[in-house]
């Protein structure tokens, strides 16, 4: 079978001491920031992105993605244990898991959450490693016009996923393409938007809109809140281990779970965040057992689904990544990033130019998600101790870092600058409730799209058509309009309004 | 006219002034056809779609009511200062204001420079406790960074190490 081949090649990569040392310590610096309540994988990401710059480009991306899953994690337990979201897509688990914590049950949670990551991160992983190959096959048939049409595709997922106005969303995204555009237009030379300041020919820094407007807009809107009381359970968490009946109402959870953040994964603007909530959502419609907790009062269930269904979802939404080129969404975008500073075009080409780093890659997944599991339940002492240090000791260090990393990009401050300028637009965006998230993929998806939409137009010489003309633009256009149109029809509209504000 | 949501009608009002100045931007730029795009043709069509979706966001917000007028609420003023701040002084005392002719101060004193600045942001402020703090993040950045990951920082005033 040429999948396990594939699989053994990228084993043989991702199992070599260097690059299993690069993954804990991705895992390890992960967790420890995502742990840190308000600070999400984007945020953590970006912070820790200038850490591996100096590392050959397999285990930089080894390290990233070790990066996220760890953000991930670490923020299910700041969930469970404090009841702050660390990041988004743990907001469902706060519901049944800090009920589980209060009633003396935060080993058993954080056990389902770690077990079910697991077995969703297995299964992920396989799933990843076998669309790529066809994927790739179809991503190789893509003309301009395709990936163009597959990028309006992409930017309107995600604005369906945005939690606010749709329209608000549409125009982050604009704004990012816009803002993407700014530097030097690679066909002509003009730099565009630049004022003469040669720093701007380059482009924006896409660290500094992340860190600017995700790591301090973020936490100057949360000193801007009166410090509430906390309960953290500093207490010991005795008792890991679920029993015998919680694993029986958790194992079917988390397969469902896992089998909903895989489909959710994969399609374009999904994501963590819809398959926790779309997760949760279809555990709260199942009828409860005689016996059974209720949900909302600190059921297994309501804890292992979600976190099954946002770690199955991270690893399938590396596919369109890894096979289109296309980051379906904000932690992809740094991804793309990541791998621009390492010189690799992420794009169908990865997977037969550098199958080592490209199956590499996706054998780490497996053994990140390994290590979180190893990482995170005997060490769970640690990470609470971390959740009692107050956020007044956090908010500068966290800054500080961030300074740092903005710094060591380029050795050069006028990254600082902007990433300063950037805190006060992200504070800015928050006030005013502007999704932040889809301005980063925007941004990354500008040059893209600017540069596909030209080759288009230049094939068919000025004549719009193409893109409906073609058979595959037309259907991946046909698709964004369905989406467009499936969301504001009243029934779906109020419903989705509802998911993201009830909770 | 009675602004129903106020939060919506100043993001709208920040789309329409946005894409008008990038619009108006991309005619410095050879706009170019269809078949063959200049550098201002998708800044220039991007632009007028940011305006207009700015202007529809901003009618919505003047027609549409709201429950409780959607208000902005107040600015935290301070955070935003104490933060914004504290990382421009990194920025100056790390490289220096070679225009002004100050000079690099370093890694270490841009740590605690920074540190310092930063923690006013919170609601408390004790000078010790942050002093402890800025120390043990000086050590930690520089195990960290210079020495582990040999990121390169000035770590000390230029006119110590010349």
């Amino acid at each position: 079978m040429e999948l396990f081949d594939n699989l053994a090649l990228g084993f043989g990569v991702a199992f070599t001491f260097q690059n299993l040392i690069y993954a804990f310590i991705g895992c390890l610096l992960g967790t420890l920031i995502g742990v840190l309540p308000g600070v999400g994988p984007v945020a953590t990401i970006a912070m820790l992105l200038p850490a591996t710059y100096a590392l050959p480009p397999v285990a930089a991306l080894i390290m990233l993605a070790g990066i996220y899953y760890g953000a991930q994690y670490g923020g299910s337990t700041t969930a469970i244990l404090v009841n702050l979201p660390g990041e988004a897509s743990s907001v469902v688990t706060m519901i049944d898991g800090y009920q589980m914590a209060r009633k003396g049950r935060a080993g058993p949670a954080l056990a389902a959450a770690g077990l079910g990551s697991f077995f969703a991160g297995c299964v992920g992983t396989l799933i990843l490693a076998a669309f790529a190959g066809p994927l790739t096959e179809v991503a190789f048939k893509f003309g301009p016009a395709e990936y163009f049409s597959l990028m309006i595709l992409g930017l309107i997922g995600a604005v369906v996923l945005a939690s606010g106005s749709l329209i608000k969303a549409v125009g982050m995204i604009v704004l990012g393409l816009l803002m993407g555009l700014i530097g030097t237009d690679v066909n002509s030379g003009v730099a565009r938007f630049s004022f003469d300041i040669p720093e701007l020919t380059d482009g924006v820094g896409f660290i500094t809109i992340a860190m600017g407007v995700f790591g301090y807009g973020e936490i100057i809107s949360n000193l801007s809140k009166p410090e509430e009381e906390r309960e953290v359970f500093t207490a010991k968490v005795t008792g890991l281990m679920p029993t015998a009946e919680d694993f029986k109402n958790m194992v079917p959870a988390v397969l469902r779970g896992t089998f909903l953040g895989s489909a959710l994964g994969i399609l374009p603007g999904g994501g963590a965040l819809l398959a926790a909530f779309a997760a949760y959502t279809i555990e709260k419609k199942t009828k409860l057992k005689p016996g059974e907790v209720p949900f909302g009062q600190g059921n297994i269930r309501g804890v292992a689904s979600p976190e099954s269904a946002n770690n199955s979802a991270s690893q399938t939404s590396f596919i369109p990544l890894l096979t289109l080129g296309i980051p379906p969404n904000a932690v992809m975008a740094l991804m793309v990033g990541a791998m621009t500073i390492h010189n690799i075009q992420p794009g169908p080409q990865v997977m037969t130019s550098n199958p080592e780093l490209f199956w590499g890659l996706i054998a780490s997944m497996w053994i990140g998600n390994a290590m979180l599991i190893i990482l995170n339940l005997p060490l769970i002492g640690i990470w609470i101790k971390l959740l009692t240090v107050p956020y007044r000791w956090l908010f500068p260090a966290i800054v500080l870092f961030c300074a740092i990393g903005v710094y060591s990009t380029n050795n050069n401050t006028w990254d600082i600058w902007m990433v300063a300028m950037f805190g006060v637009v992200g504070y800015t965006f928050i006030k005013l409730g502007m999704e932040p998230a889809p301005l980063l993929l925007g941004f990354i998806l500008g040059p893209m799209m600017e540069e596909n939409l030209r080759r288009a137009m230049l094939l068919s010489r000025g004549d719009w058509s193409v893109f409906v003309t073609r058979p595959l633009s037309a259907g991946l256009l046909a698709a964004a309009v369905l989406l467009l149109v499936i969301v504001a029809l009243p029934s779906i509209k109020s419903k989705r309004e509802e998911a993201f504000v009830e909770e | 006219m009675n602004i129903k949501s106020q939060k919506d009608f100043f993001s709208g009002l920040f789309y329409t002034v946005a894409g008008s100045a990038f619009a108006y931007g991309a005619t410095n730029y050879t706009v170019g056809t269809g078949a063959r795009m200049g550098p201002g043709y998708f800044p220039l069509l991007l632009g007028i779609l940011l305006a207009l979706i700015g202007a529809f966001v901003m009618f919505k917000a003047l027609t549409v009511e709201t429950q409780d007028g959607d208000k902005i609420g107040s600015w935290a003023w301070k955070p935003l200062l104490f933060i914004i701040s504290g990382n421009v002084l990194f920025g100056i005392l790390l490289g220096g204001l070679p225009s002004l002719g100050v000079p690099a101060m370093g890694l270490i004193a841009a740590i605690f420079g920074t540190t310092l600045v930063v923690s006013l942001a919170g609601d408390t402020f004790k000078l010790k406790e942050v002093l402890v703090l800025a120390t043990i993040l000086s050590i930690g950045s520089y195990g960290a960074f210079v020495l582990l990951l040999k990121l390169q920082f000035p770590v000390w005033p230029t006119f110590i190490t010349g």
